[in-house]
Formats: structure tokens, C-alpha cells, sequence
């Protein structure tokens, strides 16, 4: 075996020794890296009440209510499995909205409904000018209505 | 690969060359930044916020692909030591690092009026920033033992270690939920409409020849650099 090749060899062997490592330490942190909890983790009782945390899911249409002193919102979440009341109060980003996603930075309370400080908006992968849209939405709503979509949680 | 072993063989194609690279890489920049700016249409949530991605996407880029550049140089460095190698990995680290830091900018800027925040510590966010950390480490660790030839085989060890955050942060939408959204083109699939995508690959591509000259010139000056020690050296040992 000439230097070169073993060099070679010992380059990808220890490489091949990184990868192993990394991954094993990346699925390990499959469950503290995420960022965000679901409504589905809430409704399995796994979501600690009290803690800060964030969840997130999209925003059930038609579920936007506000309070009188017009800052209070109430909302519902939803991932495909299960639903969960939020409250927040104060200014959310221009991108929030019924149908769409969010993240709800607050806590769980003990009657269930998370209580948020904080919203985010999740934009989704797909871009595309506002014309097209409305265009998407008319054929859209002909057969089928009120559907989802297929927006991730 | 080995034609450039020798310096003066790559620098007579270098030097010709880089100015093509510089001067068609501002042309192609300037065409897809002006189509971005006033040509496209904004975007059905996000408005004219959007247009930010016909920057921030070719930085994400090549700050990835600026590793991949030095990961590859390191390996060859290593294995087949080639005289260049090290060279190279040494002049792709800078533009590396910058264009990583202006996707991190671009995307803060990008993610107060969409997200609603500067900042999370989500997957995809905290790994481009570790990214950034890695450069800024490689450029310290590569500069500090450059005095010996510039080939210093730690750096390269760590250039090939540094390799492992790439996947990583392209992954990192598909193994966590972040706030980031998941990639919208890939080779099978593309989310993004037609009328807002066509200015993005020729700003891919005018930004990559703009890298491509960066590094050009940075490798022809460690190189003249080289050749200034050593003839100080043989001045002084005279």
C-alpha cells in the first residue's frame, strides 16, 4: 500500500468516524433541539404546565376572536391530530393569520389554555405572487371548501 | 487537479481569468438585483419583503459551499499534498465567512417583518451560525500557522471536521421543527413560483463568480506572499 492510499484511507475512515458521531448526537437531540411543542404533544398531557415554552401549529380558520379591550386574543392551534386554546395579548406579526402557521411563546396553563407572550409567524415553502393566489383560491374553493390545505404544523 | 502543481501554471490561468469572473459577476449581480427589486412581483404574505431573498439565498450558498470548497481543499491537502491545496482553503475561507455572515443578516432583516423576530434559536438558524464560528475559528487556526508555508495540516484536519455542520444545516428544517421554513427547491421539487424564482439563479450565478473571483485574488496574493518570505529569508541567510 503506497503512503498516499493509506492516507487516503485513514482520511475517510476518520470521516466516516465524524458522521457516525454526529449523527448519533443529532438524533439524540431529535427532542430537545425542536423548537416548538404541538397541539398534539398538549393533548397526549406531555407538555409540562407553567414552563416557558413555545408551541405551534396553524391557526384554525374562523378561530380568531378579540377581546373587547380590542389588544386580547384568543385563538385555537391545530397540527393534523389534535387542537389547542391559546390567549395572547398585545401586536402580532404582519404574517398571522387564520389558516396559517404560528408559534406561541408562553406557557401552559393548568385549565389547558396556553398562555402567550409572544407570537411568531411560520411562512411556509412555498412563494408565490398574490394574483396567483386568489386565482388557487377560487378554483380551489369550486370542488372542495374550507379545506386545510396541506400547511405543515 | 495536478497541472496546477505548479504555481506559475495556475497563476498564468488565474490572472486572465480573474478579471472575467470579477466583471461578469458584477454584470450578473446588477441584472438580477435590479429584476428582483423592480421586475418580479411581491409575494402574496410576505410583500415586497421577499425581494431580500434574491441576496439571501445565493449568501447561504456559498457560505455552505465555501466549506465544501475548503473541506474538499483539505482532503487533498492531506491525502495527495497537493502544493495548492492548502492555498486554496486558506483564500475561500474570508469570502466564506462573509457571505455566511450576510445570509445571517439578511435573513434577521428578512425575519422581523415575516417571522415578527430578529432572531430564534431554531435548528437552522443556530447551525449557520455555528458555521460562522467555524470559519472565524479556521481563519485564526489557519493564519497562526501559516508561517511554515502556509500548508498547516491542522487547520486542514479542522477544515475536514468542519465539514460535518453542512449537512447539518442543510438538514436541519427536516429533522427538527424550526422556525425556518423547509426548503423550497430541491431536484425534485420547486414551491416557488416562476415569476418570483427567475432572478434567483442568475443571482446564484453572478454571486458565485463574484466568490470565485474573491478567491482568485486571495490566492495570488498568499502565493506572492509566499514568495516574498522566502526571498526575505534567502536575502537574510546570504
Amino acid at each position: 500500500m503506497k503512503a498516499k492510499h493509506q492516507r487516503l484511507v485513514l482520511a475517510l475512515v476518520a470521516v466516516a468516524a465524524i458522521i457516525g458521531a454526529a449523527f448519533l448526537a443529532m438524533s439524540a437531540l431529535k427532542d430537545t433541539a425542536a423548537l416548538f411543542r404541538t397541539p398534539t404533544e398538549v393533548a397526549a398531557g406531555t407538555v409540562p404546565t407553567g414552563k416557558p415554552l413555545r408551541l405551534a401549529g396553524m391557526v384554525v380558520p374562523g378561530s380568531i376572536q378579540r377581546d373587547p379591550d380590542g389588544v386580547t386574543i384568543r385563538f385555537v392551534l391545530t397540527d393534523e391530530g389534535a387542537t389547542a386554546p391559546v390567549t395572547f395579548r398585545g401586536i402580532t406579526p404582519d404574517l398571522f393569520k387564520e389558516g396559517s402557521g404560528a408559534v406561541a411563546e408562553g406557557k401552559l396553563g393548568t385549565d389547558g389554555v396556553f398562555v402567550a407572550d409572544n407570537i411568531l409567524a411560520k411562512h411556509d415553502e412555498r412563494y408565490m405572487p398574490p394574483q396567483m393566489e386568489s386565482a388557487m383560491k377560487s378554483e380551489k374553493d369550486k370542488p372542495v371548501t374550507g379545506g386545510a390545505g396541506e400547511a405543515r404544523p | 487537479m495536478h497541472i496546477f502543481a505548479n504555481p506559475n501554471r495556475f497563476l498564468g490561468i488565474a490572472r486572465p481569468l480573474t478579471p472575467w469572473l470579477a466583471w461578469g459577476g458584477v454584470l450578473l449581480v446588477a441584472v438580477a438585483l435590479a429584476s428582483g427589486l423592480f421586475l418580479t412581483p411581491p409575494e402574496r404574505l410576505q410583500g415586497e419583503s421577499v425581494r431580500i431573498m434574491y441576496v439571501h439565498v445565493p449568501a447561504a450558498w456559498l457560505g455552505m459551499g465555501g466549506w465544501t470548497g475548503i473541506a474538499i481543499a483539505s482532503l487533498m491537502q492531506l491525502v495527495w499534498r497537493h502544493p495548492l491545496a492548502a492555498v486554496a482553503a486558506r483564500a475561500v475561507a474570508f469570502p466564506g465567512a462573509l457571505f455566511t455572515a450576510i445570509c445571517l443578516v439578511t435573513g434577521s432583516i428578512w425575519g422581523r417583518p415575516t417571522w415578527g423576530t430578529w432572531w430564534v434559536w431554531d435548528g437552522r438558524l443556530t447551525s449557520m451560525l455555528v458555521l460562522l464560528f467555524l470559519y472565524i475559528a479556521y481563519i485564526a487556526l489557519a493564519d497562526a500557522s501559516s508561517d511554515k508555508g502556509g500548508s498547516s495540516r491542522v487547520a486542514a484536519i479542522f477544515g475536514l471536521v468542519g465539514a460535518i455542520n453542512i449537512p447539518i444545516i442543510k438538514y436541519s428544517v427536516d429533522w427538527w421543527n424550526t422556525l425556518h421554513q423547509t426548503a423550497s427547491i430541491s431536484l425534485t421539487k420547486n414551491t416557488i413560483d416562476g415569476s418570483i424564482l427567475w432572478p434567483l439563479p442568475i443571482a446564484l450565478i453572478g454571486f458565485s463568480l463574484l466568490f470565485g473571483a474573491i478567491v482568485l485574488m486571495r490566492m495570488r496574493a498568499l502565493l506572492a506572499e509566499a514568495r516574498i518570505e522566502a526571498r526575505l529569508k534567502r536575502m537574510a541567510d546570504a
